[in-house]
């Protein structure tokens, strides 16, 4: 019982990640592209529930900013006015979950206020629009990964596990072979050999195709495994003697044994496959500039003055480490109720 | 026992021979090559990019160019890179010698830490000793190694206590040898740490998985039963007993800790292979690509021939077979 509570919550929690990322158009104040000349480097806006003479807002409120005279990048708070957060407040137009056309953001602040949850990049725009933005290109390059290398490792496996003798010899050779080569460089190869100077969609595809196919040969061990074990079966046998197709029994009596472990290797990749994305990006061999990712977020901490002054900048790499934790958290649950045998 | 290392031993020759064909085989299907920044350099006229294509062969078919890598390989050149004007190797060496400093001394301490470590929780199996450091183990895992070099790196920086990247400092040519020794000691930190907390997880858990199933053998009672000390039992009787899988994962490991050394090496600007191995492949240099490729590949087959006759040493039961 308590399992299954674990198991909800952490559920909840990742799909909950998902969907802000996914509705970034709402989620995200303003467009991940809006540039703020005037406030480079902005540190995050703060949020304030009593004002300058002592009274306590139930909503919370922000002060406008401006660039103070007494140095570069420097911000105060200008306290004469104070800007309620609203809800459901009109801004500016996106698509909504890719889409409808909308207006309406989550969150927001009239103008001449501005929020910025998680400050602001050089360009001064809003880091945690951003995020948001860039999560959908690093999540899902890592989920479509996951899919491509499951649908790989399934469609290799099952003609390995099941027709057996020299084809299952000849392939669990060639996939222990991508198990043991250190994957990143492995990966840096492979991208070394595609074009560099592509638009973003197509490195988009690239990228996501390179992790997934490198990623193949774990998921179609362990499903060679399963259809072995399968095949092996008394009623396979038996459907075999009243005369059905391969391609039946695969299908009707195999198949289903390996929902279970697609499901497990699928939290277990997905997370990977995202840090690989991001890896990539971060080298600056992803999809590049204005379209955001986690990793080309991050790479601009390779400055070192944006390391030493905008600690702000880090934002990404929490986004990051939550969602691979979330997928973690799926994760074990899944694998103690495999230790205790009940799935 | 030499026949099974014999049969190891071509296994991994056949790896590193499967891997530059793969290699070779993927530069046939790329497009463009490292010449194709310079057709856009109206200086350089089409004529000399041609003559530079033969010169480097690359003009030729896949078959004739895979033969004539070969043949430098057995001179031990490892090809010609055309962004250095030089001999891979000359470039390899170097920068390998630096990779395997950083990965086997990240290597050494983190088995010295996760073996202790495992082994302790162990022996706390389902108490709350056992709870917290699952739980710890669990948060680090889910923290991916760029995230932990960044951090530590925004932490060494704040505080000044250790530089905070590079090998050596400016003035190394000029210290002493002692002096020397501590320069580099004081730039091994922060890339060390990172490999060394990416790696443990995996570590701890494997050690306390194993040690867990074998302290409930029989022959684990009938040592106890006979008033064996606590530490002896675990450290004398146990751990070989549990040491079999352990090894294999060491074997395995050797290449998630590459992969690692790459990223923190580019963060931390550790001039290893994978400084090398980006810029080679941001310049589409494919002899260096290649040359690297296969030098992180021969740590690899290095790490599981090593894992391989360790086993044979620890385990007799490895020689029958």
């Amino acid at each position: 019982m308590q399992r299954k509570r674990k198991l909800v919550s952490a559920v909840i929690f990742l799909c909950s990640l998902h969907l802000a990322i996914l509705l970034a158009g709402f989620v995200a104040p303003t467009d991940p592209t809006a540039q703020n000349r005037d406030f480079p480097f902005a540190p995050p806006t703060r949020i304030h529930f009593v004002d300058a003479q002592g009274h306590f807002h139930l909503r919370p409120f922000v002060y406008e900013s401006a660039s103070s005279p007494d140095g570069l990048y420097q911000y105060h708070d200008l306290h004469e006015h104070e800007y309620p957060v609203h809800l459901f407040v009109r801004g500016s137009e996106y698509k909504f979950a890719g889409l409808l056309t909308c207006q309406v953001h989550l969150f927001g602040v009239d103008a001449p206020a501005q929020i910025f949850l998680a400050g602001t990049d050089t360009y001064g725009r809003d880091q945690f629009s951003r995020i948001l933005y860039g999560g959908q290109m690093s999540v899902a390059a890592g989920v479509l990964a996951t899919g491509i290398s499951l649908l790989l490792g399934l469609v290799v496996g099952c003609i390995a596990g099941y027709y057996g003798s020299w084809i299952d010899e000849s392939v669990m050779r060639l996939a222990e072979l991508f198990l043991v080569l250190p994957w990143l460089y492995l990966l840096l190869a492979v991208r070394t050999f595609l074009p560099l100077h592509i638009t973003p969609a197509a490195t988009f595809f690239l990228l996501i195709a390179v992790i997934g196919t490198i990623g193949w040969a774990r998921p179609a061990r362990l499903i060679r495994g399963v259809v072995l074990s399968a095949r092996s079966r008394k009623y396979v046998a038996a459907s075999r003697g009243f005369g059905a197709s391969d391609f039946h029994i695969l299908r009707r009596h195999v198949l289903p044994h390996t929902y279970g472990l697609l499901l497990t290797q699928a939290v277990l990749l997905a997370p990977q496959y995202i840090i690989a994305e991001v890896t990539l990006s971060f080298f600056g061999l992803g999809a590049g500039e204005p379209m955001p990712s986690w990793g080309s977020l991050l790479a601009n901490l390779q400055h070192y003055n944006v390391m030493v002054s905008y600690w702000w900048m880090f934002a990404p790499a929490l986004a990051l480490v939550l969602v691979s934790f979330g997928y973690l958290a799926v994760a074990n649950v899944f694998h103690e109720q495999l230790q205790s045998g009940s799935i | 026992m030499m026949r099974y290392l014999e049969r190891r031993l071509v296994h991994s020759v056949l790896l590193l021979v499967g891997v530059s064909l793969s290699c070779f085989l993927l530069t046939g299907l790329a497009p463009g090559s490292f010449f194709d920044e310079m057709k856009l350099n109206p200086q350089i006229s089409p004529g000399t990019v041609a003559a530079l294509r033969s010169e480097y062969g690359l003009d030729q078919p896949l078959p004739w160019r895979y033969g004539r890598w070969m043949k430098s390989v057995l001179r031990g050149e490892w090809g010609y890179s055309f962004a250095y004007n030089s001999p891979v190797k000359n470039l390899l060496v170097v920068r390998a010698c630096n990779t395997l400093l950083l990965t086997s001394l990240a290597m050494i301490v983190a088995w010295l830490l996760a073996v202790p470590l495992g082994v302790w929780i162990a022996n706390r199996s389902g108490r709350w000793q056992d709870r917290v450091s699952m739980a710890g183990t669990s948060l680090l895992f889910a923290v991916p190694e760029l995230v932990l070099a960044l951090g530590l790196l925004y932490l060494v920086v704040r505080t000044h206590v250790l530089p905070a990247g590079g090998m050596t400092s400016a003035e190394f040519e000029r210290l002493g040898l002692w002096a020397k020794i501590r320069d580099l000691a004081a730039h091994l930190v922060v890339p060390t740490t990172v490999l060394v907390l990416g790696s443990l997880p995996i570590l701890i858990r494997h050690v306390r998985g194993s040690m867990i199933e074998v302290l409930q053998a029989p022959f684990v009672q009938a040592a106890r039963a006979h008033g064996i000390g606590r530490t002896r039992l675990l450290f004398r009787y146990a751990l070989p007993a549990a040491a079999n899988p352990l090894i294999s994962l060491f074997g395995l490991s050797v290449a998630g800790l590459l992969s690692g050394s790459l990223l923190v090496e580019v963060i931390t600007g550790w001039p290893g292979l994978g400084p090398l191995l980006l810029e080679a492949s941001m310049s589409r240099d494919f002899y260096l690509v290649t040359g690297v490729v296969m030098a992180s590949t021969f740590f690899m087959v290095i790490g599981s021939l090593l894992a391989d006759v360790m086993l044979v040493v620890v385990d007799p039961r490895v020689w029958t077979d």
